[in-house]
């Protein structure tokens, strides 16, 4: 039974499903329902998501897998099925569709809700809407859902972590700030590292320490940062709830299970990453201007190489040449951790892999190829043929 | 130091050198302008490190000397001095600045050491010869628009200058291209040429290469290595280094025997193109060229904001075709036809189009076209 002075006047919220790849697993495996399981991949790769019992032996999400078996060796470790959880994602953001047209997406387990002006639609306050969609979500998809409810975004996504999981909570202002104050200043939207040491040397610490500053004084040492974190740090936050967030980038990672040396097989992970990319940006009918590639050193540090096109694409073939350019260019050979493709610049695809290349008369041929290998697999199947490159 | 050089020869030779100088630099000395005292005059230098300029202005010599100061603010205050002033530059010992002075003004600028002003590594040359300065602003005006700007293909990114054979003999010629476009241009090979190694030069250089090939009577000196290439005028030397990279084939891919011809005025086809392109946002659309019997009909169809088209009187006699092009391509080669009819010759929709100027030889584009 949920008490709030302010429950029906709040219009804003944050649903975040709980554990959502676990629990979409449990789901699609009864056996797993009552075992603690951790979804991710590989020996050496991370945690994406961890249930709930497996959380209480201390797994957490971006936890080396190595760590998360240690703490729980009983687990069940599951490959990540990203096309199940998109189809239960794309379930539930039907199911929030039917209640505001004002719905944003952050993920495939989380979204703001608008439902300022909607009452009237609903015959019904927005915390009782939201408390039947929760139930509607476990009735018809099979996962469970926490709520934050709250007037602004910042607040309702504070609002959904405090009653974790399969929670409804509502927060008002005075009383998140009342919570936030002795929090870390890296807790707020927007502080990362960089923003984090900047605000210490400004002796801003914690949360609190915002208070003793005025706007202006904020805003001429931070710049808009500092603005923003002067609302923040009030509870005050004026972001709209807006839909359809372009997307800026497509990218694919991968960490390997052990560092790897081999070029053959680098080149053979770079073409699966840029098909994976490539995969994605057709579904969604985008292309990019920019490639992107990402490496990790043993050591753990990050060595990024861009380029831009001369006109976008979404094509795996062209991705893989430039890529594997970009990856020419790294004047080390390795051994890497972790090697990335990424896709930035997003346009729509109209726009893309129209012109040929005089220096290279086959770009022509090969896109030809491409098109008629999609064709093949939307019809008989991802497996139903692969390139050579493919199997290294 | 002390020289005394008219306002309007400083104002000149310092904004040809301060415009080699990266507006960001890491290198504190490379914003700088190194200022040295010669027997008639003084010349002034900038370097990029990849690029360095010199040049000279005549000035009166009271005490010989040297110093460097930053480009920007140096061009900045001579732009501001009255015409027609006498300017002064002098260095008082023990304060290590410059003064500049022109009549009632008087400028004190910080200044960094000689010693530390980088000086580029002579090479051996081991090609000179002179050209008409028109002769070389042809060549690396006429094919500098198709210069890539793409980092991984980095030895496109300038003007291939080598010896060729062209229909009549060896010529000199400058090939540019980034893929989608490419420019071919011959000139009659200068005297002493003939052996010069063939060198990519970068797209900065050929940029600032324009301003000293701007004078029709002047003749330029050209040096040439396997490194390096120097063109000089009795006033500035412009040194550079050439890209360290092997340029394509490009032989490989010009069509030679493209089959259907389009003969078309180019300044009524390039403002038809213009036109029809207004349509399109973005001017990365396609223009949609259709060619039936001495008749061209131009279209642009952009989904959010409508849709264009004009119809043109060409010289046309194959059958149809439809062929689609990247709008600002053919703006940029059509606007490199200065006399002539444009003459276009296409293959198929898919394949790479030829242009030349009239009956002209000496210049040749390839342009890629668009699936539309």
């Amino acid at each position: 039974m949920l008490v709030h002075p302010r429950l029906w006047s709040f219009a804003i919220a944050h649903c975040d499903c709980d554990a959502f790849y676990a629990a979409v697993e449990k789901r699609d495996n009864p056996d797993l329902r009552d075992r603690p399981v951790i979804v991710g991949g590989g020996v050496r790769g991370v945690v994406s998501t961890a249930c709930y019992l497996a959380r209480l032996r201390g797994v957490r999400s971006a936890m080396p897998m190595v760590q998360a078996v240690r703490l729980c060796p009983e687990a069940a470790v599951v490959r990540p099925r990203f096309a199940a959880y998109e189809e239960a994602s794309r379930a539930i953001r039907a199911l929030m569709e039917g209640l505001t047209d004002r719905v944003e997406p952050l993920s495939l387990d989380e979204a703001f809700l608008d439902l300022r002006g909607t009452e009237r639609v609903h015959a019904a306050p927005p915390a009782l809407v939201l408390a039947r969609f929760a139930l509607a979500v476990e009735r018809e998809v099979g996962v469970t859902l926490s709520i934050g409810l709250s007037e602004n975004k910042f607040l309702a996504k504070l609002a959904s972590d405090l009653d974790k999981p399969r929670g409804f909570a509502v927060l008002a202002r005075d009383e998140a700030v009342e919570r936030l104050s002795a929090r870390p200043v890296s807790d707020l939207w927007g502080v990362g590292e960089a923003g984090r040491q900047a605000l210490a040397r400004a002796g801003i610490h914690r949360i609190r320490d915002l208070e003793r500053w005025d706007i202006e004084a904020l805003r001429t040492r931070f710049g808009s940062l500092g603005e923003r974190l002067w609302h923040l740090a009030r509870g005050e936050d004026a972001r709209p709830v807006c839909r359809d967030r372009p997307i800026r980038s497509i990218s694919h990672e991968l960490t390997f299970e052990a560092d790897l040396l081999d070029h053959d097989r680098l080149d053979g992970h770079l073409w699966r990453l840029s098909e994976k990319v490539s995969a994605r940006a057709k579904t969604r009918g985008l292309a990019g201007r920019v490639v992107l590639l990402k490496l990790k050193r043993a050591d753990h540090s990050l060595l990024t190489r861009r380029t831009t096109l001369r006109e976008p694409t979404q094509m795996a073939d062209t991705l893989y040449r430039t890529g594997r350019l970009l990856f020419d260019s790294v004047p080390e050979a390795g051994p890497f951790r972790l090697l990335g493709v990424g896709l930035g610049g997003i346009c729509p695809a109209v726009d893309a892999d129209r012109l040929g290349d005089l220096l290279d008369p086959d770009t022509a041929r090969r896109r030809a190829a491409e098109r008629a290998a999609d064709a093949i697999r939307s019809r008989w199947g991802e497996a139903a043929i692969v390139k050579g490159r493919a199997l290294r | 130091m002390k020289v005394s050089i008219e306002r309007a020869a400083l104002a000149r030779a310092v904004a040809q050198a301060q415009s080699v100088v990266e507006r960001r630099n890491t290198i504190p000395i490379l914003a700088n302008l190194l200022i040295e005292t010669g027997e008639d005059g003084v010349s002034i230098r900038a370097t990029d490190l990849d690029m360095e300029v010199v040049d000279r202005a005549p000035a009166r010599v009271d005490q010989p000397g040297g110093t460097t100061v930053p480009a920007v603010m140096l061009n900045e205050i001579v732009r501001k001095l009255p015409d027609g002033a006498l300017v002064t530059l002098s260095t008082a010992g023990q304060t290590g600045r410059l003064t500049v002075s022109a009549g009632r003004s008087t400028f004190q600028l910080a200044t960094l050491p000689v010693e530390d002003f980088p000086q580029m590594a002579s090479a051996d040359y081991a090609t000179r010869f002179e050209a008409p300065a028109g002769l070389l602003r042809r060549l690396f005006e006429k094919s500098k628009f198709a210069i890539s700007t793409e980092e991984t293909r980095y030895y496109l990114n300038g003007v291939y200058l080598h010896v060729a054979q062209g229909q009549d003999g060896p010529v000199l010629r400058a090939v540019a291209t980034d893929g989608h476009r490419l420019a071919r241009i011959d000139a009659p090979l200068p005297v002493g040429a003939d052996g010069m190694p063939g060198v990519i030069v970068p797209r900065k250089t050929v940029n600032e290469l324009r301003k000293l090939l701007d004078d029709d009577e002047a003749v330029i000196r050209v040096s040439v290595s396997d490194t390096k290439i120097r063109f000089e005028t009795p006033l500035i030397a412009l040194t550079s280094k050439v890209i360290d990279g092997t340029f394509p084939d490009y032989a490989r891919v010009i069509p030679a025997a493209n089959p259907r011809r389009m003969e078309v005025d180019a300044r009524e086809f390039a403002a038809a193109v213009d036109r029809v392109a207004t349509i399109s946002s973005e001017r990365s659309r396609a223009v949609k060229l259709a060619l039936e019997e001495d008749r061209l009909l131009l279209t642009v169809n952009a989904p959010d904001s409508g849709t264009a088209e004009e119809e043109l009187a060409v010289a046309y006699g194959d059958d149809r075709l439809e062929i689609g092009f990247n709008a600002r391509y053919l703006l940029e080669i059509a606007g490199q036809v200065d006399r002539d009819n444009a003459v276009f010759l296409f293959n198929s929709s898919a394949d790479p189009t030829v242009m030349r100027e009239g009956d002209d030889p000496s210049a040749l584009y390839v342009v890629m076209p668009m699936r539309v």
